[in-house]
């Protein structure tokens, strides 16, 4: 067996394991036992495994992997291993939005965020295209930083002149699957089976790109081409996740940079195998979300900074 | 066999035209050497040639087809390049790299053939490095990478081969195969164009020069017709004889 497989194998095995882990341990602890009978509608936890356990636990695994493939593909395009979905302003554009929403409509159902998220993501990616035009991808991303640091700021304008509004938002933003029901994995669910198998088709572009535009268009590649594809893709990933979960840091970033130095720079290793790590980290955060402090849960997005930061002082102190 | 003919072709950056209105055809199946100093032009018309530049006017035939009317794909069919620079990607094996060459012939979801693999092989084969085919690439030494980069180009099989500088970062006896093999290609009926630098190597090993100066061709023909006292008086600047070299009686400059 291949170096790469093996490691993919042992990744799904770790996920599986997270996985059992994570149906048994919450506010309460079920045994295998409890486990069975409480899939019957009649048992007393039934409503706290099916309900609302297994909904958050499905769309940590989605969510996890699809921010994760959003790095993959934004890391592609941009040509760093350190940029991600965030410089492109999408969470922040989301957040900004729903900040603005809520302060405008102070009653507003916490059921919209989502929607309006999405629109903000999506708002926020026409500005990107209209301001940058066909430009090569390094302007995209210094385009997309300096807009992610004004949504930042006028998001933050928002919440220090309404302090009282913003609780509710401050909760979304820190990026939470709190009392995620199955509706989220229904809307979350058609989009990723879209998209998902629809990346692995741009393994060869995102290959090739890696050596360069020069090269990759010798080798048949339309450049521009590819890498508005495949942005677009990043970018409709980043929205879902950030519209059902709020701005969870980090993910993004590490989960294929992890997975670079486990497999290798090919993309028919790299992109499951960041999937797989994306829904790991997403599925370890909500875990410990869950049972550090019960009754009291964290917010994932808090606990995704905590495993993310770390990591990167420590690749700083091995790279210097 | 393809002729590359470059008719009132004009190109260059914003504001910084470094070709204006140049026309030059290069022979089908022979192996052409673009000459001049640093800044002529030659690495732009290299790349005009390529289609990685936009000629704002003019127009580049490669055989009877017009570059800018090909698809990306089959410009990848048409030609290959060896960039003077590589981005090395990490985690990419030697074979992978070679393989990579094979891409304008793949379909979508890319499962490389029996004739894929065997182009790869034989590709690792000439550059001698089939015994580094596990090796990571970005672990290679410098002229180790070159002749995989080198070997990509020769996988990708196209009628017209395209080098910048190909022998930079090489020792001279990676030089003297890298040119033996661009002799072998052209033996097979393909056009092979390459920018050198040095004008012995160029005159002993090519069969057509193209000396180019501030943006224009100077000279266009045989090491006979363009390698002349004159004319590198003219382009360089520099005093030399022109003698014929003793083994290949090829014309060889010696500065004075």
């Amino acid at each position: 067996m291949k170096k790469p497989a093996l490691t993919l194998a042992i990744l799904l095995m770790l996920v599986a394991l997270v996985l059992l882990l994570s149906v048994r341990y919450g506010s309460e602890t079920l045994s295998f036992a409890d486990l069975h009978r409480a899939l019957q509608p009649a048992d007393s936890h039934y409503f706290a495994l099916v309900e609302y356990r297994l909904p958050r636990i499905l769309l940590a695994l989605l969510v996890g992997a699809a921010l994760a493939l959003s790095g993959v593909l934004v890391q592609g395009v941009i040509g760093n291993p350190l940029a991600s979905p965030e410089i492109l302003g999408v969470n922040h554009a989301a957040g900004l939005m729903s900040i603005g929403a809520l302060m405008l409509f102070p009653g507003l159902s916490v059921m919209w965020l989502p929607l309006l998220a999405f629109i903000g993501a999506l708002l926020a990616f026409a500005l990107l295209r209209l301001a940058a035009g066909n430009s090569a991808p390094l302007r995209l991303a210094l385009l997309g930083i300096a807009l992610t640091a004004l949504y930042a700021s006028i998001t933050d304008y928002l919440m220090l002149s309404h302090p009282l509004e913003i609780n509710q938002a401050l909760m979304w933003l820190t990026g939470s699957l709190w009392g995620r029901g199955w509706a989220f994995v229904y809307v979350a669910l058609p989009w990723l089976l879209l998209l998902l198998p629809l990346s692995l088709l741009l393994c060869r572009p995102l290959d090739l790109l890696a050596l360069g535009e020069e090269q990759a268009t010798t080798l048949g590649i339309n450049v521009r081409h590819a890498q508005q594809l495949i942005l677009l893709l990043a970018l409709a990933l980043a929205a879902i996740s950030v519209a059902l979960c709020g701005p969870l840091s980090f993910i993004g970033l590490l989960a294929p940079h992890l997975t670079r130095r486990l497999v290798g720079g090919r993309h028919h290793w790299l992109i499951p195998g960041a999937m797989l790590i994306g829904a790991l980290l997403l599925l370890l955060a909500d875990l410990l979300a869950r049972t550090l402090h019960p009754p009291l849960e964290l917010p994932a997005g808090v606990l995704t900074a905590i495993i993310g930061a770390p990591y990167f002082f420590w690749l700083l102190m091995r790279t210097r | 066999m393809m002729p590359l003919i470059l008719t009132g072709l004009s190109a260059g950056y914003t504001n910084k035209p470094v070709l204006q209105s140049l026309s030059l055809a290069l022979p089908a199946g022979r192996i052409t050497a673009l000459l001049g100093p640093n800044g002529c032009g030659k690495s732009t018309l290299l790349r005009c040639c390529a289609r990685l530049l936009t000629p704002q006017g003019g127009e580049v035939l490669l055989g009877n087809e017009d570059l800018a009317s090909l698809s990306a794909r089959q410009l990848g069919q048409r030609l290959a390049l060896l960039p003077q620079q590589h981005l090395v990607p990490e985690g990419v094996s030697v074979q992978e790299l070679v393989g990579y060459g094979r891409s304008p012939w793949l379909n979508l979801f890319g499962r490389m053939g029996t004739l894929d693999r065997q182009r790869v092989q034989a590709a690792m084969e000439q550059t001698q490095i089939a015994q580094l085919a596990t090796q990571q690439v970005c672990k290679l030494s410098g002229g180790q990478r070159q002749r995989a980069f080198l070997a990509m180009a020769l996988a990708q099989d196209t009628p017209l081969l395209l080098l910048d500088e190909p022998t930079t970062w090489l020792d001279i006896n990676h030089q003297i195969e890298l040119m033996a093999l661009l002799r072998e290609r052209q033996q097979q009926g393909r056009t092979v164009v390459a920018v050198l630098h040095d004008l012995n190597q160029a005159s002993r090993y090519c069969d057509h020069l193209v000396l180019m100066s501030a943006g224009c061709v100077v000279a266009s023909g045989t090491p006979e017709q363009v390698m002349t006292p004159a004319l590198l008086q003219q382009v360089f600047a520099i005093k030399a004889e022109v003698h014929p070299d003793p083994v290949s009686g090829r014309p060889m400059c010696i500065v004075l």
